[in-house]
Order: structure tokens, then C-alpha cells, then sequence
């Protein structure tokens, strides 16, 4: 969506139509597979609750899965993280999970219960899911929000997201369709606090498709090995560096860093389109969102979609030679230098100071 | 076989500029070209034509000027190009294209029958990856989205087999033509395209169609009149009130600095020091 800034729109200013009054209540889609829960299914409960309680409405969790005990748990686990009522799809059909049925399932669900709200992770299972569902339903979809508000005056969710490769953000609407449905990166939201307490009111939904009318097979499911993924979006502590490293040699004085820290490390949108290094190692909007307790900005200028990828960190330090660099805005600390030299003296004096540390333990 | 491959042109996004008063959009002298991520769907589909045969057909929606990335499809290896261009179709939001798209893959699909549609993974400048879905649903086709390999192709029994990326590891999915791929970055590469390539681009024919030739009657689906999104404001990040707090590093050398940054952090957050000792003991 490439949207142009605001413009008049036919759609503005008239009231919602009364066939879709009837639609209340905020969603969220539990992504369940393979016997998990999607962390970021949690992240959007906390964020559905405060929408819930702004339009005085429930919160529900949609879960899909197969009839196991675990999906059990996966419910059990959505009250506690702030769903009033979970409406669960068991079927062995959604074992795994393949669009038609999944998009089946989820479009009987709003269409019997009606809700005004319907958010998904931004995965690769909720982006294919949310495509689909939002297509069969004729309704809008926002990708990739950051920031989700309601607009009082229209009973609307306003959902705020980088536009134009991440240089402005924009906020859309989706005034006249209901349901309202927007999709949001892991770790954009903060998680919510468990209450252990909690007792999701469970409606059951049938699934009504045979095996046999599903074309799309599953023949294997290949896991990723643990140790060959960055874990960028749950690391405590972060080191990137951008393109004030210079050339992709330079790069290695983040890796060094990190190692010594016991850090994720990875660089900014250009470096990765430059080839310096894997898409997967991506610190931003567009690559990962991350929250860790320190991240260090080294040569990143702090674009906005960068800034809204990191701005959930506790703390940011950041090392540009340009005291105008935006990054200077959003950090917490900042050295203005040169990160070929300060990187290095950081990895130096953090590394004498943990084996002072290591002396001392 | 017939592929279809949908393409778009973006402003190349390392290119743009915010005017700094008024913060709009500089677009003027911003260069396009075909979204990155499309090319990998491009590459990937003139690949199967070279193996099994057929034709392969770039459409794109756009303005005119949308042309230019269609010849470069062209002179890439494509064996046809349409370009859906009508006013109509302006300000359309990921619904309203997916609607003109597949509108025009429909009647391209009445001329030949179409075996499989290709989109890239996302944009660089929309980065929603809901056009390719929206597509696959409208025409009903088998939908295989961040594909990062086609493992089997059989066109006898109609069937494919793929590998699509999956958040804990990666599907192996089997499934039934027609089909809509879109193809995850990094699958291939590119081919080159020489200067003969580009000059038989350039004397080639863009078929041009407007609503009514892509067979669309309901011209109220299309465009800002067919979109249920409504952009209400685009607008620059507040700065944070607080801006960073310098270190003071005049005069001192790069230890010194470090330093003085380690002591400010371990200072502002004391759990950092604690859990750098745990990590320093081996735990």
C-alpha cells in the first residue's frame, strides 16, 4: 500500500451503515502451530485489551488448531494473557497450517460473531492468513502497525504504520467495512502481564471441510536449527552498526563487540540492501523489531523505520560522527566519534571490565 | 505453460527525500525501478519456461510512465507485457489492486490458460504483502506465499511442490495448478540483460489496458473508490522531547570515551552490570 498523503475520499464523513452497527467486539488470531503459540499472539491480547476497554467491548482470542490438549493450553494461555473469551476451531484439518482452511475457518468465525476489530502477528502465517481473509471479506487491512488507537468520534481504529520506505508514517482507517483488520510485528507491542487467575469463557465452532477437499498437502515440516538464527528480537543486549562502518570489512568490529558482551549483533536497512550482510540479521521496521535492555547504534543515522524498530530498547546508545544524525533524537546517550575507532576501544574496555568482573565472581 | 509475473515500479526507496518544512514527499528526480523483490518472481518464472516451455507475461497497474519497468521485463527475458493504466485505478489501497490485477490476469488467462502466477514476497514501498493473497483468493488459485524453492514441477498431473518458509522452519507443501507464488528474496538471481535485450525491449509492444479492456464493468471496486482504507494523515515522527544525552568526549581518546560511556550506562541501569557479570561467569 503504497498510499499517497491524505486525500479526499468518498468514503469520509458518513456514518457507518447500519448493517454494520452489529459488529462489536476486538479479535485477535492466536498463532498456534505445531503445538506453540506465537509469542507475538500475546503481545496483541495486551494491545486488544486496551482497545476492548477504550470501546467498552470484549476482548476475544481466535484459536485454530488441531483437537490436542495442547491447543488446550494455547487458550488457557490466551486468558491469562487478557482474552474474555476465546472462540476455539479443532479440527485435525488445521494441524498444520495451509491457507484454505485456515482463511475457511476464520471467515465463518467473523462472519457468525462479528467483531469491529480482527489483529494478526505479522508473520509469514498471519501476513498469508490476514491477505486472504481480508480479500474474501471485502474489508480493509492495515500491515505492519505501530501504533493502535480508537477514534472515538467514529468508533474507528485509527492504525499508524511507516509509509514510503520508512521515511513517514501514516495513519489509515478503515471507516465504512467492518471487520477493521490490521496486522503487527513481533515485539512492536509490549507483552502483557499474566493473571493467573483468569477464566476464558471457551465457544466452540465446527469446521465444516474433509481432508479431502483440501488440495494443498503437507508433506514435511523441516525445523529451523536453534543455533543458525539470530535472535535478534529477544536478545537483552543489541549491537548494529550502518553505514558510517564505511565498507563491509568494518563490520566485523560489531560482530567483536557483541561477542564480547554476549550480544545479538546486526545493521540497518542499506546494509543489508548492499549485501553487507543477511536479510535475516535486519534492525528496523522492516527487518526485526527488537526490545533489548542496551542496543548500540554504531554509523546508523536512525531513519524512521529504524527508530521504530529499536525505540522499545530500555536503553540506546548511539555513536555517529554527525551530531545533526536523527538517531541522536531517539537515543538515550550518544557519542559523537567515529565508530571505526570507538567500537573497537568499547570492545577493549568492556572486555577488561568483564574479566575484572570474572575475577571478582 | 503460461506464468504470469506481477510486477511493480516503486521509487527506489534509497532515494527519498522528506522536504524538511513541510514534510511531504520529494519525488521529483527520485529514479524508479521494478520492485526489487519482484525480480526474484520474474527470475524464477523465466526459469520454468526454460525448462518446460511456454510463455511468460509481466503485467503490471500503474501510471503510464510504468512502461519503462515492463521493457526491462522484457529485455530480462519476458515474453509479454501488459500495463493496466486508467484513472480509475488511482489511489487504490492492496483490495482495490489485487481487484484490477486479477481482473487483468483473468482475461489474459481467457487468451491462454494460466498455469501460475508469480508475485514478489512485498514492496519496498508498501511493504504489506496483501496484494499477492488478495490475487490468489479473488481467482481462486492454490495460494504458496514466501516460497524459497520449487522443489517439483509436474504440469502432466498438475501439480507442484514447494518449500515455503515458516515461522519456527519451512513447509514442504504440495499442491495443484493453478497456483499464486510469491517468491521469497535470495531464491536466485537476476539473468543479465545485454544491449540487444534492450533494444528489442525497447521496439517491443506494451499492450495497454484500461478498465473496460481488462474486462472490468464495475469500475466502483477499482482505485480510492474500491478501497475501504482511508488515509487520514501522513505525517513526520515527533522528535522525543528528551534528546540524547551527550557523553562529553572533547579532547579524550577513543579509551577514554569508552570508558566513559560504559561508566554512564553501568550508572544508569545497575541490572546491566549485574547480568554482564553473569554472562562473564559462564552462566
Amino acid at each position: 500500500m503504497s498510499q499517497p498523503p491524505a486525500r479526499p475520499s468518498p468514503a469520509r464523513g458518513k456514518p457507518l451503515p447500519e448493517h454494520l452497527k452489529a459488529y462489536r467486539g476486538v479479535w485477535v488470531v492466536v498463532e498456534a502451530e505445531r503445538g506453540h503459540a506465537h509469542t507475538v499472539s500475546w503481545e496483541l491480547l495486551g494491545e486488544g485489551r486496551k482497545l476492548a476497554d477504550e470501546l467498552g467491548v470484549d476482548l476475544a482470542a481466535v484459536v485454530m488448531g488441531p483437537p490436542e490438549p495442547w491447543l488446550d493450553d494455547v487458550c488457557t494461555e490466551a486468558g491469562a494473557h487478557g482474552a474474555d473469551l476465546v472462540y476455539r476451531i479443532a479440527d485435525p484439518v488445521l494441524a498444520d497450517y495451509r491457507t484454505q482452511p485456515f482463511t475457511q475457518g476464520l471467515t465463518a468465525l467473523v462472519e457468525a460473531h462479528k467483531p469491529e476489530i480482527l489483529l494478526l502477528g505479522a508473520t509469514t502465517l498471519g501476513r498469508d492468513l490476514a491477505g486472504s481473509v481480508a480479500t474474501t471479506l471485502a474489508t480493509g487491512l492495515t500491515a505492519d502497525c505501530t501504533e493502535l488507537a480508537i477514534d472515538m468520534e467514529t468508533r474507528s481504529m485509527a492504525s499508524t504504520r511507516p509509509t514510503f520506505g520508512g521515511s513517514l508514517l501514516c495513519t489509515i482507517h478503515t471507516l465504512n467495512f467492518r471487520p477493521q483488520m490490521a496486522t503487527v510485528r513481533p515485539r512492536v507491542m509490549a507483552m502483557p502481564k499474566r493473571r493467573d487467575d483468569a477464566a476464558p469463557k471457551i465457544v466452540d465452532h465446527p469446521l465444516d471441510l474433509a481432508e479431502d477437499d483440501i488440495v494443498t498437502k503437507v508433506l514435511d515440516y523441516v525445523l529451523d536449527r536453534d543455533d543458525d538464527k539470530p535472535r535478534l528480537a529477544y536478545a537483552d543486549i543489541v549491537v548494529a552498526g550502518g553505514l558510517g562502518l564505511g565498507s563491509p570489512e568494518n563490520f566485523r568490529l560489531v560482530v567483536e563487540l557483541a561477542e564480547v558482551l554476549g550480544a545479538e549483533y546486526g545493521g540497518s536497512r542499506p546494509l543489508v540492501q548492499k549485501g553487507w550482510i543477511p536479510a535475516d540479521r535486519q534492525i528496523g521496521q522492516t527487518g526485526k523489531t527488537i526490545r533489548p535492555k542496551l542496543y548500540i547504534a554504531a554509523g546508523i543515522s536512525g531513519a524512521v523505520q529504524h527508530r521504530v524498530g529499536t525505540e522499545g530498547a530500555d536503553m540506546i546508545l548511539a555513536i555517529n560522527t554527525d551530531p545533526k544524525a536523527p538517531i541522536f533524537e531517539f537515543a538515550t546517550y550518544g557519542i559523537i566519534g567515529d565508530a571505526l575507532q570507538i567500537l573497537p576501544a568499547l570492545t577493549n574496555a568492556f572486555r577488561t571490565r568483564l574479566t575484572a568482573l570474572k575475577g571478582a565472581a | 505453460m503460461h506464468i504470469v509475473v506481477c510486477i511493480k515500479q516503486v521509487p527506489d526507496s534509497a532515494q527519498i527525500r522528506v522536504h524538511p518544512v513541510t514534510n511531504t514527499i520529494m519525488r521529483q528526480g527520485v529514479p524508479t525501478i521494478i520492485n526489487p523483490y519482484d525480480l526474484f518472481a520474474l527470475e524464477e518464472a523465466l526459469l520454468l519456461r526454460d525448462r518446460f516451455g511456454g510463455q511468460v507475461t509481466v503485467i503490471t497497474m500503474g501510471p503510464a510512465m510504468a512502461d519503462t519497468s515492463l521493457r526491462k521485463a522484457l529485455a530480462y527475458g519476458a515474453d509479454r507485457a501488459v500495463l493496466l493504466t486508467d484513472r480509475f485505478f488511482a489511489g487504490a489501497d492492496t483490495l482495490a489492486t489485487s481487484f484490477a490485477l486479477s481482473a487483468g490476469i483473468a482475461r489474459l488467462a481467457e487468451q491462454a490458460p494460466v498455469d501460475i502466477v508469480f508475485t514478489g514476497k512485498q514492496t519496498i514501498d508498501g511493504d504489506t504483502a496483501q496484494v499477492g493473497p488478495g490475487i490468489a483468493k479473488r481467482l481462486a488459485l492454490h495460494q504458496l506465499t514466501y516460497v524459497e524453492r520449487i522443489d517439483r514441477l509436474d504440469l502432466d498431473a498438475r501439480e507442484i511442490v514447494v518449500r515455503r518458509r515458516a515461522e519456527g522452519g519451512v513447509q514442504v507443501l504440495k499442491t495443484g495448478l493453478p497456483c499464486l507464488i510469491t517468491m521469497l528474496e535470495g531464491t536466485n538471481s537476476i539473468r543479465f540483460a545485454g544491449m540487444d535485450d534492450m533494444f528489442r525491449a525497447a521496439r517491443a509492444e506494451i499492450e495497454v489496458w484500461n478498465a473496460a479492456k481488462a474486462g472490468i464493468d464495475d469500475v466502483q471496486k477499482c482505485g480510492l473508490r474500491g478501497s475501504p482504507t482511508v488515509v487520514k494523515k501522513v505525517f513526520a515522527p515527533q522528535p522525543r522531547t528528551e534528546a540524547a544525552k551527550m557523553i562529553d568526549v572533547a579532547g579524550l581518546a577513543p579509551g577514554e570515551i569508552a570508558d566513559a560511556a560504559i561508566d554512564t550506562l553501568f550508572a544508569a541501569d545497575p541490572d546491566l552490570h549485574d547480568d554482564l557479570r553473569a554472562f562473564a561467569s559462564g552462566a
